[in-house]
This record gives structure tokens, C-alpha cells and sequence, in this order.
């Protein structure tokens, strides 16, 4: 691989990293509102969620990890500081509720005494003392950040759509899940 | 369209130029069939579906909110003990519950009903909700009731019957017409109430059978799934509840606490086998009398505590929280139960908790 393609895009790790999550996350976000107003699929859907966090919760970590590891491409030259700048910052905080939220999650559930059952006799321990009033408020905050998280969502896909659409500067491409059709990443191939 | 950064970083494009207006269009439309995705699964499509919010919502409006309380089950005590297993439930499930030895369990004793100061009564649900701590840390919650079928099969009957029985505001007693609309709907319930009132009714909570109502699935060893259901069957002699004398307004809760003060309660545990083809989703039907009682252990309760005090009070006995070896059935109850008592529970976990009927000081005076 050249350095220049190299600095146009993010590695394949990365980009599997994150359409992974992308993936797990809104399905997350799907599951999470839907199970609250559900009687019917209130169990099956709960069972689900408790695992997919887990999953989440580790893969932040090495996304994370990874992150620092393999800095991203340069984003394109429309883009003004204080664009990069936002971009990097919401970058951060969606790390942070991709973090947090599995962790308050499993919280709120220690602070209930509930188990946290990932699979048949496979649980988790409790990270918080049995507290009724913190799990309440644990509980909310469950909820807020989790609309934060899917706002935050809205405002990036909005953003890329908005490079790809109008701009038109080929920002998608630095994270496409496919090859490139550009005649560097043909001569990469060859 | 380049995918050269440095082409298209030459200068920004101007917004106002053809195909851009549309484009626009396109983003905005993309944006809001996301948050119609979201809101879809929300229900916010569907406002007039039962939801566990919903359900609440309904408890607090036929019982009031009582700050701190159960939202059904209101009035009650914490109880605590032990499980002992005499290992015949180990062919059935792998639920280490079930191997032989001893397992610690904690409880609460409740009457049925949103109000936790309402008067006990020999017509009153008598509820015994049970956490059992398995060795490796596993839990099994169930939360049974002393009636031997529920009255209800779906969780928007249980709702249903809920307004149709509440006090009218202006007679004080439900409306007969109400009720008698819901059982001409619901011939189910008819039935379940005809076999509830066939059972007599003991003189308290000591000689009470509690069901377990739902059916679950015992999952053994080999992997088998059998359907089951399991009830406890008091070791206090049945004594029959007398309907004339005058009752003290907690006098089942009262003759409880003295009992266990003079010597612990036991319940046997009986599993009932059930055969392919028994209704596993239906809550109202009883099995048929023949089917298989295996006697897999017996609950041993030695000490009562006011809910001021007791660890059960911050427990939700959450009818799916379930070892390895037990697993819900199909029965719709079990997945609205949990969910609703796990949104009645995070209301009144954050909720400051008044003193309850019975206080620490009634619990002392039994002894």
C-alpha cells in the first residue's frame, strides 16, 4: 500500500470497526426504545440487549485503542478548522456514549440486584452496591444518553450526507466499506 | 463526481447552484425516514398499544400513587429462610436450585392490590414473591399468588379488568355493569373464577398453597425441555378461613409474624410435569389433576421483617429472572409481567418511601 492511499483513507480494521458497531449501535438504539414500550417482546428483547452492550462496551475499548494507534486520513481541504474541529469533537463524544451507555446500563442493573445474564448461566458480576434511588437515577440516565447518542447519530449521518451530496469532496470515500474506484486504489490492487 | 480531495478542495462549491435545492431535499428525507425508523419501534406510531408505561400509568390510576410502594402488591413484609433440595428435580431441569443441599432465599409476603394500607382480608390475593441465591451467584425469582389459576390469560385483560373492577367514584363499589360486560368478553375468566372460588380459602398466609400460575420450561442436563409449572404446598395444617369473626385490619399479616416467631414455616416445592400438548400459554386453565407432582424440596421461612427494613423491599421479583435449567414458556403473562414490574419498579425506586402498614415496631411486638 502507498502512503498516499494510505493517507486517504482509514485502514481496513478501522473501517470494519466501524461498521460493525455502526450496525450494533442502531440496532441497539432500535432494540433499547422498542423493548421499553413493548409488553410481548419486553423478555426476548431485553435478553438481547444485555449481551449486544457487552459486545459494545468491548468494542469501544479497542476502537478506542485502535483509534489512537491509527490516526485517521487528513480530512479534505473543504473542510474549515472549526469543521474539523466539530467533527473531531463529536467523533470523541460518540466514543464517550458508546462507553458510557453499556456501563451505566450494566450499573443500573447492579444497583437493582438484578443479574446481569449474558447467556444461560454466563453473567456478569455487579459493579455497584444493591441502591435502590441510584439505580432510578442510573435508570434515567440510561434513557438520556441514549437519545444523546442517537441525536448525535442523526447529526453524523446528516454530515456525510451533506460532504456527499452537496460538497461533493469525497469524505464518504475515507470510510466506504468497499474499494475505491479510483485509479490510485486500482494501481494499489496491481 | 472526484474522489480526489485536493480537486474538489480547489474551492468550495457554491449551494446555490443546479441539482443542490434537491439534494437538500434528498438529506432531509433521508434524515427523517431515521428518526421515523426510531420512532417506529418507539410505538410512537402506535399511541393506542399497551405499553409497560401504560400498564403503570393504569395501577396509579385505580390505586393512587403511593410514594415508595409497589405498584400492585403494595402492602407486605420481607420474610427470609432457606431452600433445601432433596435432589428429585435434577432429572427435570440443570438448574443447580435443584441439586441436593441448601440454597439461601429471601421473600416478601404480600397482599394483592396497589393500596399498601389496605385492610387484610380472607377474600384478599395473598402473594409470596421468592428470591432463591444459587452457589455460583445465579438468581431465581418467582412471584406466586394462593390462587390455583389466574383469572386473567392476556396482559390487556388483566388491564381491561382493572378499570371495569375500580370503585365508581360516586357508589364507592364497582360498577356491576362494567364487570359484568368484561366477563360476557372474557368467558375465560369465568371459567378461572369458577375453579378459584371451588377452592376454600385457609385462615392465613401460613396454610396458604402459592402457585406459580405461568407456565415455564425445565431445561435438564441432556438438553430435554419438558413444560412445567410449580406451586408450594403449606406444611401448617389447612384450617378453613372464617368468614364471620371480626378482623383486624392486618390480621393475616399479624398471625404471620407471630407464627414465624414461634417456629419456622415450610412449603414443599412441587413441580407439576406437564405432557406435550397442556397449555403452556394460558394462565386461566389448570392441568389436568393426573399429571406427574415431583416434591423436588422444601422452603424453610424463619424470620419476617417489616418492608422499612427488609432487603426484599428494593427486589423486584421479576417472574424472568431465571437459573440456567428454567425457561419462560410461551405464556404472554410472563413477558408483560417483567416488563411491567420492572417499570413499577424504577418508579418507586426513586421515589422516597413512606412507613409501611406493618413497621419494624409490629414486626417486635410478634415476637
Amino acid at each position: 500500500m502507498t502512503m498516499s492511499t494510505q493517507r486517504l483513507r482509514f485502514t481496513a480494521f478501522s473501517r470494519l470497526l466501524h461498521w460493525t458497531m455502526a450496525a450494533m449501535v442502531l440496532t441497539m438504539l432500535c432494540i433499547g426504545v422498542a423493548m421499553v414500550a413493548s409488553l410481548a417482546n419486553y423478555h426476548a428483547l431485553v435478553s438481547i440487549h444485555r449481551p449486544l452492550g457487552i459486545a459494545i462496551l468491548i468494542l469501544v475499548v479497542v476502537r478506542f485503542v485502535n483509534r489512537l494507534l491509527n490516526p485517521p486520513p487528513p480530512p479534505p481541504a473543504t473542510m474549515s478548522r472549526a469543521e474539523r474541529l466539530a467533527a473531531t469533537a463529536s467523533e470523541f463524544t460518540m466514543y464517550g456514549l458508546m462507553f458510557a451507555l453499556p456501563l451505566v446500563g450494566w450499573g443500573m442493573l447492579s444497583a437493582a440486584h438484578y443479574p446481569i445474564v449474558l447467556y444461560g448461566s454466563l453473567h456478569l458480576p455487579a459493579i455497584l452496591p444493591h441502591n435502590a434511588a441510584l439505580h432510578a437515577a442510573l435508570r434515567k440516565g440510561h434513557t438520556i444518553l441514549a437519545y444523546f447518542l442517537f441525536m448525535m447519530f442523526i447529526a453524523h449521518f446528516g454530515a456525510i450526507l451533506f460532504h456527499t451530496l452537496i460538497v461533493r469532496d469525497g469524505f464518504f470515500n475515507r470510510m466506504a466499506p468497499w474499494t475505491l474506484r479510483s485509479r490510485r486504489a486500482a494501481g494499489d490492487r496491481g | 463526481m472526484s474522489n480526489d480531495p485536493v480537486a474538489a478542495g480547489a474551492g468550495r462549491r457554491s449551494f446555490g447552484q443546479d441539482g443542490t435545492l434537491p439534494r437538500f431535499a434528498l438529506i432531509g428525507v433521508a434524515l427523517a425516514a431515521v428518526a421515523a425508523t426510531f420512532a417506529y419501534f418507539g410505538g410512537w406510531f402506535t399511541p393506542n398499544a399497551l405499553t409497560p408505561t401504560r400498564f403503570t400509568d393504569g395501577f396509579e390510576h385505580v390505586n393512587g400513587v403511593h410514594s415508595g410502594f409497589r405498584r400492585n402488591h403494595a402492602k407486605g413484609v420481607g420474610v427470609s429462610g432457606f431452600f433445601e433440595s432433596n435432589g428429585n428435580g435434577v432429572r427435570l431441569s440443570k438448574a443447580l436450585v435443584f441439586r441436593p443441599g441448601r440454597v439461601p432465599v429471601i421473600g416478601r409476603v404480600s397482599l394483592g392490590g396497589g393500596q399498601p394500607f389496605a385492610a387484610d382480608t380472607p377474600a384478599a390475593v395473598r402473594g409470596l414473591g421468592l428470591q432463591f441465591s444459587l452457589p455460583d451467584g445465579q438468581l431465581w425469582r418467582t412471584a406466586m399468588i394462593h390462587l390455583p389459576v389466574f383469572p386473567f390469560s392476556t396482559p390487556e385483560a388483566f388491564y381491561e379488568q382493572m378499570f371495569a373492577s375500580q370503585p365508581d367514584a360516586s357508589t364507592g363499589t364497582p360498577d356491576p355493569a362494567k364487570m359484568a360486560a368484561f366477563l360476557a368478553r372474557h368467558p375465560e375468566t369465568v371459567r378461572a373464577l369458577a375453579v378459584i372460588k371451588g377452592q376454600p380459602v385457609s385462615s392465613g398466609f401460613n396454610n396458604s398453597t402459592f402457585h406459580g400460575l405461568n407456565a415455564f420450561r425445565f431445561i435438564s442436563s441432556a438438553g430435554d425441555s419438558i413444560p412445567v409449572r410449580w406451586l408450594l404446598t403449606p406444611m401448617q395444617p389447612f384450617e378453613a378461613a372464617s368468614a364471620s369473626a371480626a378482623h383486624d385490619k392486618n390480621y393475616l399479616f399479624d398471625s404471620l409474624i407471630a407464627q414465624i416467631h414461634r417456629q419456622p414455616l415450610r412449603w414443599r416445592l412441587i413441580v407439576i410435569v406437564g405432557r406435550p400438548g397442556d397449555p403452556t400459554h394460558d394462565a386461566t386453565i389448570a392441568w389436568p389433576e393426573e399429571r406427574e407432582h415431583v416434591d423436588v424440596g422444601t422452603l424453610t421461612l424463619d424470620r419476617v421483617e417489616s418492608d422499612d427494613t427488609s432487603a426484599a423491599t428494593d427486589l423486584n421479583f421479576d417472574p424472568l429472572v431465571l437459573p440456567a435449567g428454567i425457561a419462560p414458556s410461551d405464556d404472554p403473562l410472563l413477558s408483560a409481567r417483567s416488563a411491567v414490574y420492572s417499570q413499577s419498579f424504577t418508579r418507586r425506586a426513586g421515589e422516597t418511601k413512606l412507613p409501611s402498614a406493618i413497621t419494624p415496631l409490629a414486626v417486635r411486638k410478634g415476637q
